[in-house]
């Protein structure tokens, strides 16, 4: 168990590409925090780093009070989770379990202590005599797991583990590794581009673009707060609509009074676009529907806007009865408005 | 195809036949031959049938050879041979093992140029290079012995290609999960790529085995020693003579091939499984 320190942590490659431009991160002991961004945005390259996979350009990576940047993989105490999982194919899912620990000279029998009690946990003692090959999907995540929690680490590091798995599986997966993190209170790093998996896991979410941080805070924080906007259009599915000022103007309402200053552009969740209208004071804005999606309990609207034909979404549940071609007028309320500014593209007012 | 043609079956199976033929006919006159007493086989017609003289030329030919022709007892050229062709075996399979490990797996200066440095030598065989090769083996006192019957012929481009192809296709998660693990060059070079290659080294041992076992120009060349002459020359030798005991050369061409036959049946399996194998 440490906390994990990442102070002005840059990564640049030959040819002077930045991929990692200069992040300060605190995680604390036994925290679950999610790096969370679009491919290409670092967010691998940056848990590398950590990992020790990849060297750091400049800044220091402190794990528990250690410095670690000159140390290998293998004496920063931690264990990582690979997206192919990475299990070596000629050996028993035992003797994957059991090669870190035989390496950093564990007794035999202490070996084989820790490899059932994980095997245990993680529900695989059936298959410990079989190769990797003979296992299904989840299974191989299961082994995968298991390498990393014999070794009983100061942190866990997770770089996309649960992308190669169906949809179902990867449900199932994302449950027990919360439920596991929960357990165990081992520090750990996941990397993901699913802000559904982002927001699910994490006690902290840490938004990255661009080599650089967007935004830390909880799940909720972020998606009730975004700080800019591009975490408010990336966190949430369907993105946040982007209305501009102006265009809300000429529909003409109080509601628009005491925004902060800056202020051009308003985000709008795509299920606070109501159809029908509140009590509390509102904003009303008409629209064509152009394409329905019914999703089952849920239901999308893709309109375009009255008047300036931008398009956007609306979400809400269960089913409408309306039709592809109509107009639609509907409604938002003041709290459900967030404020930008699209030059800095910052939320305005703090 | 699903049609039931009995024709085009019997046709198929009939050239399959012809062809067998063809390939087993010269082998089985070697046999024959090798059973025959000194003159039956320069009397014009070959027999087609064993003599029955076959356990004494085979014996003669293992314990005292030919040698007003120059040809030492075959149990000592077959030993000789066998021993270079091991040697030349296992030092080409570790030394491309080794150089494709290098080449794959650490970044160090100059690593393209001492890739095709190697794979350009695959356009240079024995052959070309023979004669500055030999230079530089009677300058190190290497004639009439077995390092310098197998040393020159150790380096290997094909083998350090056919590795480094086959190490490319391993994931680097791998490598990098082996580090996590605690693993250093070393240790994820014997835990990790060794096991990984078994099939391939198979496919290999089987190929350079043959290779080392037929070689036939560079033992000519280098040993002067019949303690050091190898099966395939001793052959050689014994042809050249003015009268050649065919039933005697016959015997030794016949344990000649016996070696190689062996290995292939031996390693068949995990040969077949090398060439064709693609899951990791």
């Amino acid at each position: 168990m440490a906390s994990i320190t990442l102070e002005g942590l840059k990564k640049t490659y030959a040819g002077n590409v930045a991929a990692v431009k200069g992040i300060d991160l605190q995680i604390e002991d036994g925290e679950f925090v999610v790096l969370v961004g679009p491919s290409g945005c670092g967010k691998s390259t940056l848990l590398r780093m950590v990992a020790g996979l990849e060297t750091i350009t400049e800044g220091t990576l402190k794990i528990g009070d250690r410095v670690v940047n000159q140390l290998e993989p293998a004496e920063r105490d931690i264990a990582m989770v690979f997206q192919n999982y990475a299990l070596y194919p000629h050996m028993t899912v035992y003797k994957n379990l059991a090669y870190g620990l035989k390496n950093r000279g564990f007794k035999k029998d202490d070996i084989d202590k820790r490899v059932r009690l994980a095997a245990k946990m993680l529900e695989i003692e059936d298959f410990l005599e079989r190769k990797p090959r003979k296992l299904s999907g989840g299974q191989r995540q299961r082994v995968a797991m298991g390498r990393a929690l014999v070794r009983e680490p100061s942190a866990f590091l997770f770089d996309e583990p649960l992308s190669n798995l169906d949809a179902k599986l990867r449900v199932q997966m994302r449950v027990e590794i919360k439920q596991l993190q929960r357990r165990l209170k081992t520090t750990s790093l996941y990397v993901t581009h699913d802000q559904l998996e982002a927001m699910t896991l994490g006690d902290r979410l840490v938004v990255l673009n661009a080599g650089q941080i967007e935004q830390v805070g909880t799940p909720m924080e972020i998606y009730a707060r975004p700080a800019t906007m591009f975490v408010a259009e990336f966190i949430g599915s369907p993105a946040m609509n982007m209305l501009p000022l102006d265009y809300l103007h000429t529909q003409g309402s109080s509601v628009l009074e005491h925004l902060p200053e800056g202020t051009d552009t308003l985000g709008i969740r795509p299920d606070d676009m109501r159809l029908t209208a509140p009590d509390a004071p509102h904003l009303a804005i008409d629209a064509t529907l152009m394409l329905f999606e019914a999703a089952g309990a849920e239901s999308h609207l893709y309109v375009n806007l009255a008047g300036s034909e931008q398009p956007t979404v609306i979400r809400t549940s269960g089913q409408p009865s309306v039709r592809e071609g109509e107009m639609l007028r509907f409604y938002v309320t003041r709290d459900a408005l967030h404020p930008f500014n699209s030059a800095t593209r910052k939320r305005t007012g703090g | 195809m699903v049609e039931n043609r009995p024709w085009a079956n019997f046709f198929a199976h009939l050239t399959l036949m012809i062809g067998v033929a063809v390939v087993v006919f010269p082998v089985y006159v070697a046999l024959v031959a090798s059973t025959q007493a000194p003159g039956d086989l320069l009397r014009g017609t070959l027999p087609m049938l064993p003599g029955a003289h076959g356990i004494e030329n085979f014996t003669r030919m293992w314990q005292s050879g030919v040698s007003n022709a120059g040809a030492p007892p075959a149990g000592m050229m077959l030993w000789n041979s066998f021993v270079m062709a091991m040697a030349i075996t296992v030092g080409k399979l570790s030394i491309s093992l080794l150089s494709a490990f290098a080449i794959v797996y650490f970044r160090f200066r100059f690593r393209m140029f001492f890739f095709w440095l190697i794979f350009i030598t695959l356009m240079l065989p024995v052959e070309v290079r023979i004669i500055p090769t030999f230079q530089v083996v009677a300058d190190l006192n290497m004639l009439n012995s077995f390092a310098g019957l197998s040393i020159p012929l150790i380096a290997s481009a094909t083998a350090t290609f056919l590795f480094r192809q086959f190490f490319m296709t391993i994931p680097e998660e791998m490598l990098e999960a082996a580090r996590v693990d605690g693993a250093g060059p070393l240790k994820f070079f014997k835990d990790i790529l060794m096991p990984l290659s078994v099939t391939n080294i198979a496919a290999l041992f089987v190929i350079m085995f043959i290779y080392g076992w037929n070689q036939y120009l560079w033992p000519l060349l280098i040993t002067t020693d019949p303690d050091y002459y190898t099966i395939v020359m001793g052959i050689q030798r014994m042809t050249s003579e003015e009268n050649p005991q065919w039933h005697l050369i016959m015997a030794a061409v016949v344990m000649a091939a016996l070696p190689p036959v062996l290995v292939i049946l031996f390693m068949q399996r995990l040969f077949v499984k090398g060439l064709t194998e693609t899951e990791k």
